[in-house]
């Protein structure tokens, strides 16, 4: 899967979690960009992505993701 | 993950305009209920279930009228993270009626809030407590083969759950409802931790069984968390990344299906549970059509596959009715064709005995549903509607919101299961009353008239979105021709029988009109569902010599379409008159008028109640339906494909 495919996914999947599709999901973008990006929506956003994208990540993985850009570099290795 | 549990695959897929909807809803005038019990009706996953729960909330913030739902505040005390949980659990709850407000106290407060009078969840005065505890928040010490440490260890929990009953009990005297504990996936010995003392999962079960003992004898409400986790599985149930990362007590994937249970349960106390069970009859309650089949024909009997998995489904209506729902029949049928089986095929299960009220006639079944609650004086609300024919749960869904109609998979063998999943009569307790009450209900219940037709199938039939295909015969399509020559016996004017060569004879000779008729819809191609032959007779006349329709697609006004196709065809080979003729048989009292119904005069009636009609082409415009119309394959006219 290349990178444009990935970005569009995680924006269908950004306003499915954040219920907003005005979220410009660029590679910099991270929690403290979006209104209601807390650590529980966080969690809610890992396991829509994983279904999204029929993939696992590990507890390191999820907590070594600083942005956006880090999450797509992660899919791109699975997909 | 079975996807029946983990997709709510009972309820209907998420409409298309789910997301706009939800948008428009805060715009809308008036109570806002209805509205969101039927945004809450379909297989919503949990993020469509958390956008539905914001837009609740901030309904309830704005002061609007959630109306008809029942407001029901309930209070969760859990030692996990329950915050992915409680948006779904108001969603689900809209979806069983209820408008549900959660009181939620601080993480990890179970015994304080429970135990302290003005604590926030007694001094809310809920209607009711959920302990969301699972197994982690019990004292369990393992004491490996040690039966009198494991009593002590199991008397001990079972006191502290006592300790929190009696807590809420005397400070908010709120319902409390229990959840049995899903015990972990991992063993020690293996097969031996069930049997031996003191094993987490030997004190688990000991646990569930004196707390399930417990509940029964007190008043309080089960829910029966340990048996959703066997049900889908245990490894599924339990996550331990998810835990660890989030503390939440099970699978994301299965937060849709948890939250379904304790809504479940919230409008079974709230008398919410549904109390009528309405079969539809060929194909859901025997395998094939009693009218074209016949009481040998149908599919019921022991030891053929097929057969069994109908028996299944009268087994599990059975059971109900004899834990108090009700049983009605709703059936596309000839009244007394329909109640053969019951009469006199010996493998049947359900008796006519056992059915309230049975309603097997032609008209709309949304309309006999009406009948079928009206006679039983119970609202449409307590209905359940079992049929495996997805246009008629599509219609009834759209005339009656209010009756439940579960999905059903292609496969028989699924159905009894599909429909207990649904949880449509979820109970939180038992009489003996109930007993005797599906007796009761059939006592007062008459045969229902039906008088009054259900306004707007015109407009449901124009949803369907109809696509009907008209061609002449060809090598194609003989096979099926054949079959349905000789299959169809209640919608089939003449019952005449032809073999394959015969059928071929008819393609083949230029002088005869022959058409085979398609039809599809949103739910998928039905296939072929009619056939018409025509036969020159004298000069300038067509004689139908056949014409015969598939009951499936019955009240569609296909037989109009089919007429306006003839009439086209006729004016074109200058034929003037149409001729037409009913000859009964045993099983086509359903096309008795059907001539009538489409302008022909009648010019003859013989004793044996064969009659004969007659159309002139000339000014003749049949009633119309809402359709696309293909007709193709017809020497001389030119192809006619819908845009």
């Amino acid at each position: 899967m290349d990178e444009p495919q990935i970005y569009a996914g995680l924006a269908k999947t950004f306003d499915d979690v954040f219920d907003d599709d005005s979220i410009q999901v660029t590679p910099e973008l991270s929690a403290k960009d979006v209104d209601g990006w807390d650590s529980l929506t966080h969690i809610r956003l890992m396991l829509s992505v994983e279904k999204a994208f029929k993939v696992k990540f590990t507890t390191s993985e999820i907590g070594s993701l600083k942005n956006v850009g880090d999450l797509v570099a992660l899919i791109k290795q699975r997909c | 993950m079975n996807p029946l549990f983990a997709e709510l695959q009972w309820l209907p897929r998420v409409p298309q305009e789910f997301s706009s909807r939800l948008r428009a809803l805060p715009n809308s005038d008036g109570p806002l209920g209805n509205e969101l019990q039927s945004l809450a009706s379909s297989a919503l996953d949990l993020n469509q279930l958390t956008k539905l729960s914001k837009v609740i909330d901030k309904a309830r913030v704005n002061g609007k009228s959630l109306d008809p739902l029942a407001p029901f505040r309930l209070a969760i005390l859990s030692n996990s993270t329950i915050d992915l949980i409680l948006p779904a659990l108001v969603a689900s709850a809209a979806r069983h009626g209820i408008a549900l407000d959660v009181i939620q106290p601080s993480y990890d407060q179970v015994a304080q809030e429970a135990l302290t009078p003005d604590s926030k969840v007694n001094s809310s005065k809920p209607d009711a407590v959920l302990f969301a505890l699972d197994y982690r928040a019990l004292p369990l010490k393992l004491c490996l083969g040690d039966a009198q440490a494991s009593d002590a260890v199991v008397n001990g929990v079972i006191g502290y759950l006592q300790a929190l009953r009696e807590g809420i009990k005397a400070n908010s005297n709120a319902l409390c409802i229990f959840q049995s504990f899903a015990p972990p996936v991992e063993t020690l010995f293996g097969s031996l931790d069930r049997a031996l003392p003191g094993t987490l999962r030997s004190l688990i079960e000991r646990i569930n069984c004196e707390l399930a003992e417990m509940v029964l004898g007190s008043g309080d409400v089960l829910l029966d968390v340990a048996g959703l986790a066997e049900t889908v599985g245990l490894s599924d149930w339990h996550d331990p990344q998810l835990w660890n990362m989030a503390k939440c007590p099970f699978s994301d994937q299965l937060i849709p299906l948890y939250a379904d249970h304790v809504a479940r349960i919230v409008a079974a106390i709230r008398g919410k549970s549904r109390k009528v069970l309405i079969l539809d009859l060929d194909n859901t309650v025997w395998g094939g059509v009693i009218g074209d089949d016949g009481l040998e024909g149908i599919q019921i009997a022991q030891g053929d596959a097929r057969g069994e998995a109908y028996l299944a489904v009268q087994r599990l209506a059975l059971d109900l009715r004899q834990r108090g729902v009700v049983l009605a029949v709703c059936s596309k049928n000839t009244d007394e064709v329909a109640r053969r089986p019951f009469e006199d095929h010996p493998e049947m299960l359900l008796k006519l005995d056992h059915i309230a009220v049975f309603q097997a006639n032609w008209s709309d079944k949304a309309t006999n549903i009406q009948a079928i609650a009206e006679e039983l004086s119970l609202g449409l609300d307590a209905m359940v509607f079992l049929d495996d024919n997805p246009a008629e749960r599509g219609l009834v869904r759209t005339l009656l919101p209010q009756v439940a109609v579960p999905e059903l998979p292609d496969e028989p063998a699924f159905y009894a299961r599909t429909l207990a999943a649904g949880g449509y009569f979820e109970s939180v307790a038992f009489a003996s009353e109930d007993l005797a009450r599906a007796g009761f209900y059939q006592d007062n219940a008459k045969r229902a008239n039906l008088q009054k037709q259900v306004g707007g199938v015109e407009a449901y039939l124009a949803s369907l979105d109809m696509t009907i295909t008209f061609q002449p015969f060809d090598a194609t399509g003989r096979a099926r021709i054949v079959q349905l020559v000789n299959k169809s016996n209640q919608y089939n004017l003449t019952t005449r029988r032809y073999t394959d060569p015969e059928v071929a004879e008819a393609e083949a000779d230029p002088a005869v009109f022959t058409l085979q008729v398609r039809l599809a819809d949103i739910f998928g191609d039905n296939g072929m569902i009619s056939v018409v032959i025509c036969r020159p007779a004298e000069p300038g006349v067509w004689e139908i010599d056949s014409w015969l329709m598939s009951c499936r697609v019955l009240g569609r006004k296909v037989e109009h379409m089919v007429l306006r196709e003839i009439l086209e065809h006729a004016r074109a080979e200058g034929i003037s008159k149409l001729t037409g003729v009913y000859r009964p048989t045993d099983r086509n009292k359903l096309v008795v008028d059907h001539y009538a119904k489409l302008g022909f005069t009648k010019v003859d009636e013989e004793e044996s109640g064969l009659t004969r009609w007659e159309l002139f082409v000339a000014g003749t415009d049949p009633e119309s339906a809402p359709m696309r119309i293909a007709s193709r394959g017809f020497v001389g006219t030119k192809e006619n494909l819908p845009a």
